[in-house]
């Protein structure tokens, strides 16, 4: 590309084409979702567009250890779909979509399976199965796995399908790109629809030359992944911007859940290039213990009055539990993650933090130095070449990181349709599926499943329409574009230092434990950054340009910050990933209640309550009487026992 | 280094325009260079030896050094020719083992440590890595010559049948004065040698794939999966055993030579 | 504990471009992707580098320090002198598209060369069957990351432009091995090994396994294995004749 081609900032763009291709099905991500999106939706006969915002192959999904949920019961033949639907609901606190609980536990053993014949090698059992681990939450070994880097598996194994489809497209027409194409970094900023308000298009930017894409297609798949960059500290990579939540958002579907983030208690927080990266819970269960900077035990005293049968009240008694479970009750670090998060946090506040703000996770003095190498090899690893730690010799500082999204847009079970006519939604993206917290294990089940159900449905979505297909004006377009340059301005707010405060603001005031005046303070921020983000200025030009990249990222952040921040004030109550320091306790009025974000005519925000989808009558059978009435209200516990309760409703048979 | 053209290599077009051929700034030439003069010195040290034709035996002890194993003409010294004589006269400078020998350099000089260090070392094919090589032109393993890299296991099996003669010249190094049994300090110079050479052959990486590494299910042949791990510890020291066998041959020859040659006497255990 | 470290970072683009200095600050604990960062943020907004994880584990962030293929995250700043000066310049075997970015689509290309996993056609799903003895081998390269920083180091496309049409590199060469020693994978790989996928370039001069940062033993246990099942196939008398043994007796 000669000079005179390349862009250069804002200047030229009437005399500046956007680049422009047709497909029948746009899916935004590459990582599981939307690998398995576009593998379904080519295997449907749509020509299929891939969109990623990094390289094919680097997407989040590589950072999952642990494994895969599936009730394949090769480690337990008793495991079944109820039994793993039943830890799911359990494990949001019954705020679950209840049919997308249901269809994830009924279809993810064949989405393991099915990785099987693209190639996956995971751990076996004695008998050639595929083995299944243990992990919190669920009741029976569950997680197919591959050692402890199940999602470099799952995502390497799901590119390798893609070109094993690319190389028959090319048997049967010469071309390896004429049914499926994967368009890596490039990012999209807009999503475009007709006069009717259905999908019509995408707009986005080579990441590399920053020249403009504009793709025409009649349905578009998100799946992009969650927001963990609107944190100070995340196990999150750059790419969780919240791209498809405020893609949604401006193309009129509407997000649910939002206040619902997990945070897991224990990531390292030290040095700081390292901030964020995830310590496995299993460092505490092999003996690690938490100590602050008085070198105590704190834990003993965080441990809830609900819990105060099942935990240790001393030292001794805990140590004792890990060589005999049975006659001894468990150590306080093995409370339910929110549990040890939270006190981490009380603690560092206190002013009993370690020096880099986090507490001492200390596994040196617990056991010898070969069987913490035997027991923790990843860990033993992963800080010695990353923080010049050893594990053996010295104690970790860990603090609270935030993981995961479990709020996201909303959509239809079973097609994973959005409000939006042609545009669906899967994986970290969407919401409801794990309600108000999301079982370890969960989420690359749930990539897969849903993001099947996504190519599906939009493949039917796109057969259904015939002919006709949405068209886009050019007005739109260029109006997208004209956006997309915006911060090629004369202004001097540095994109990088609004970033750093905003995800500072986020980390301290709607972090892991919320207070009404942090919250409101939270919002008000917002609205100042808001303000400075107008103002915020890139130099050079578009070719691979990190500073610009980043000012267009902000805008997704920011109205994804403001629904999380609406959120966390409105629900007065704590559950899963959402905690309220002025109200503690579960309620089982809200319950019931989905928190709906939308994004109104004047670009405002607004927020609505709407009922959670009713919990059919057959899956309420699952669990015993005693086990609802901790969750539901007497009204709905009236009915679970009321005369229709032998009735099944809906068509039971699931998938 | 050659001059090669600015076009070239890291100086191809559309990469990105550094001047610097490398900008390692460490003494990443210190090994390639060791590894040429060591090499270098041992290669002459053996040619030497080999067509000395003398100071190879210890009648007494019966040490045969190995760089003559097996002696087979009526040359040899008697009782060195623990096979027999099948040939006459030797002519003088061939080697004694001129039988055997091409296939232990071959062996080794098709070796795929050997390869690497002497493609760094001599060919600078690349010297270290990151570090441009001296060629213009390169086609790997794919041509004559080098092509014949390939047969390294014809080799091997050779190696595994002379690493037979060498531990039968062991056994024969059991021996005293008086002709019955006997132990000296040569006897375990031998022993030790022949124990190495038999870790370096193997190891070698054609034997790991002969023994199991060609099976694709290990699970329906234990005992060869387990020589496969069996031959895999030896070969994750094949680079150890290459330069300690170099050591051990060198140290085993001169030692007979010397004690042939009544530089020194033999250090006896027993008898 | 902090301190100005002087650092060279090649910006530039395929028309040209050079080493320009920069003094940074340097905390503890850091690495050279931290370092690049503090660059963008506070002289040099628009350097560009590729990065996702900052983990070790997505494979993004590879670029040369000190003339060395590296990952700039899993690059600790405190392997350096203080007094040190640290240069950072794009993967040189890959065309550069702006400053420590370079464009790796010959590794993609060369991905949809290998045929793909092809299993038993009647084999349903669910009744894979697999023993982790067979499946280990495989396992191990799967570990890999793609950061291709084994493709940039290989001096035979590192050094010779022209050997990228015949050579697959390293990674690629090792996804051969990954499938041909696959317990369920019914392609004979060696014919392609040998004649697309270039292996006899490979001259096992090691520098891939040197660089990988998930010591993947990729010359020992891929490349020389592979090579040795090609031997099997076109130069092995004695297992030539094993074969032509046993098929008799069965």
């Amino acid at each position: 590309m000669t000079d005179a081609e390349r862009p250069q900032g804002r200047e030229g763009l009437d005399a500046e084409s956007p680049e422009r291709h047709e497909y029948d099905v746009i899916v935004i991500g590459a990582g599981g979702a939307g690998l398995r999106a576009a593998i379904e939706a080519r295997e449907q006969g749509l020509r299929t567009a891939v969109i990623c915002k990094s390289l094919f192959g680097k997407a989040h999904t590589v950072m999952a250890e642990g494994g895969i949920a599936a009730s394949m019961g090769n480690a337990n033949a008793k495991d079944s779909w109820q039994v793993h639907f039943r830890d799911t609901l359990r494990g949001g606190k019954f705020l679950n979509n209840p049919r997308m609980a249901e269809l994830h536990a009924k279809e993810a053993p064949q989405r393991v399976w099915e990785l099987e014949t693209y190639g996956a090698l995971f751990d076996r059992t004695k008998d050639g199965r595929i083995s299944q681990r243990n992990f919190g939450g669920h009741e029976y070994p569950r997680l197919a796995h591959v050692g402890d880097r199940t999602g470099l598996e799952l995502i390497r194994t799901l590119q390798q399908k893609i070109v094993s489809l690319q190389q028959q497209d090319r048997r049967e027409t010469g071309d390896y790109e004429s049914r499926l194409r994967v368009f890596a970094e490039l990012t999209v900023t807009d999503i475009l629809k007709d006069a009717s308000g259905a999908v019509s298009g995408a707009v986005g930017y080579w990441r590399e030359t920053g020249r403009f894409v504009h793709f025409s297609a009649p349905a578009i798949v998100l799946a992009t992944g969650g927001i963990g960059k609107s944190f100070k500290v995340t196990s999150n990579s750059w790419e969780y911007t919240g791209d498809g939540h405020a893609l949604a958002l401006r193309a009129g579907a509407a997000l649910i859940n939002m206040e619902f983030i997990q945070f897991h208690p224990t990531g390292m927080v030290w040095p700081p290039s390292v901030k964020g990266i995830l310590v496995t819970e299993s460092v505490r269960g092999d003996g690690g213990v938490l100590r602050n900077s008085d070198g105590k035990r704190f834990m003993f005293d965080y441990v809830p009055d609900v819990f105060r049968g099942q935990y240790a009240d001393s030292e001794e008694e805990a140590d004792r539990w890990y060589e005999d479970p049975e006659n001894n009750k468990r150590p306080p670090e093995l409370l339910p993650r929110d549990e040890v998060a939270r006190a981490i946090n009380s603690e560092v506040k206190e002013g009993r933090g370690s020096p880099h703000g986090g507490v001492f996770l200390d596994v040196s003095t617990r056991l010898p130095a070969e069987e913490i190498i035997r027991r923790l090899p990843s860990m033993h690893h992963q800080f010695k070449e990353l923080a010049d730690v050893d594990i053996t010799a010295e104690p970790m500082e860990v603090g609270p990181t935030c993981h995961y999204v479990m709020g996201g847009v909303e959509v239809d079970a079973d097609t994973a349709a959005t409000a939006v006519p042609g545009l669906y939604a899967a994986g970290e993206v969407a919401g409801g599926m794990h309600g108000s917290n999301r079982l370890g294990g969960n989420s690359l089940s749930d990539l897969l499943v849903f993001g099947r159900r996504a190519g599906l449905g939009a493949a039917e979505y796109v057969a259904g329409l015939g002919g006709s297909r949405p068209s886009t004006s050019e007005a739109d377009v260029l109006a997208a574009l004209e956006t997309a340059l915006a911060p090629y301005r004369e202004a001097d707010e540095n994109p990088y230092a609004l970033h750093s405060e905003m995800q500072q603001k986020m980390n301290d005031l709607v972090g892991i434990i919320r207070r009404e005046g942090e919250v409101r303070e939270a919002l008000e921020v917002l609205d100042e950054l808001d303000e400075r983000a107008k103002n915020v200025g890139v130099q050079g030009g578009r070719a691979f340009n990190p500073g610009w990249h980043l000012a267009l990222d902000l805008r997704n952040m920011l109205a994804v910050c403001r629904c999380v921040a609406m959120a966390a004030l409105e629900r007065t109550e704590s559950r899963g990933g959402h905690t309220r320091e002025d109200f503690p306790g579960m309620d089982p009025k809200w319950r019931g209640v989905n928190l709906v974000c939308t994004l109104e005519g004047d670009g405002g925000i607004a927020l609505r309550h709407q009922p959670v989808p009713e919990i059919r009558q057959d899956l309420l059978e699952l669990f015993e009487r005693t086990e609802l009435a901790k969750y539901l209200t007497e009204g709905e516990l009236a009915r679970r026992d009321g005369p229709g309760a032998a009735q099944q409703s809906d068509d039971g048979s699931g998938a | 280094m050659s001059n090669a053209p600015f076009s070239g290599g890291v100086h191809a077009p559309g990469r990105a325009r550094i001047a610097a051929r490398t900008l390692r700034e460490d003494r990443w030439w210190l090994q390639p260079f060791l590894t040429f003069v060591c090499f270098s010195a041992w290669l002459l040290y053996g040619l030497v030896r080999a067509s000395l034709q003398k100071d190879y035996f210890v009648a007494d002890y019966g040490y045969l050094t190995p760089f003559y194993s097996p002696c087979l003409s009526t040359s040899c010294e008697p009782g060195s020719a623990h096979f027999g004589t099948p040939f006459g006269e030797w002519p003088a400078l061939i080697p004694f083992a001129a039988l055997t020998l091409p296939f232990l350099l071959l062996f080794r000089l098709t070796c795929y440590y050997y390869r690497k260090a002497y493609y760094r070392s001599f060919w600078m094919s690349p010297p270290a890595c990151a570090v441009p090589e001296a060629h213009r032109d390169y086609s790997g393993e794919t041509r004559f010559p080098l092509i014949m890299q390939n047969l390294h296991r014809y080799f091997f099996y050779a190696a595994v049948l002379i690493s037979l003669i060498n531990t039968y010249d062991v056994l024969h190094a059991f021996r005293g004065k008086d002709g019955g049994f006997g132990l000296g300090l040569g006897t375990l110079i031998l022993l030790a040698n022949v124990v190495l050479l038999w870790c370096y052959t193997l190891g070698c990486h054609s034997c790991r794939n002969i023994v199991g590494g060609r099976l694709n299910h290990f699970s329906k042949h234990p005992l060869r999966y387990k020589a496969w791990g069996l031959v895999g510890r030896l070969n994750a020291r094949h680079m150890t055993f290459a330069w300690v066998t170099l050591g051990s041959l060198v140290v085993t020859d001169a030692y007979i030579a010397l004690v042939s040659a009544g530089t020194i006497s033999d250090l006896r255990i027993i008898n | 504990m902090s301190y100005d470290a002087r650092f060279k970072v090649w910006r530039g683009d395929a028309d040209g471009g050079g080493l320009q200095d920069y003094t940074v600050e340097v905390n503890e604990g850091e690495v050279v992707l931290d370092i690049i960062h503090r660059l963008q943020a506070t002289q040099a907004p628009d350097l560009a580098v590729r990065w996702n994880c900052k983990a070790g584990k997505c494979g993004s962030c590879s670029a040369e320090v000190n003339g060395r293929p590296r990952l700039l995250c899993m690059t600790r700043m405190s392997t350096f002198e203080e007094s040190q000066t640290i240069t950072v310049t794009p993967l040189r075997t890959f065309p550069v598209q702006r400053d420590l970015v370079t464009d790796v689509s010959f590794n993609y290309q060369k991905a949809r060369e290998v045929q793909a996993f092809t299993p038993p056609e009647d084999l349903q799903p669910g009744d894979y069957r697999m023993q982790q003895v067979d499946v280990q081998r495989s396992q191990e390269f799967r570990k890999c990351i793609e950061c291709f920083l084994c493709q940039d180091v290989c001096h035979v496309v590192r050094d010779h432009e022209d050997n990228k049409q015949a050579f697959a590199g390293p990674r690629f060469l090792m996804r051969v091995a990954e499938l041909d020693m696959h317990p369920l994978d019914t392609a004979d790989r060696r014919p392609a090994a040998r004649e697309q996928h270039g292996l006899g370039y490979c001259n096992i001069t090691k520098c891939c396994t040197e660089v990988c940062p998930e010591h993947i033993k990729i010359t020992d246990n891929a490349l020389i294995p592979l090579k040795e099942r090609v031997v099997d196939r076109h130069y092995d008398p004695v297992v030539w004749l094993g074969s032509k043994i046993r098929r008799r007796k069965d």
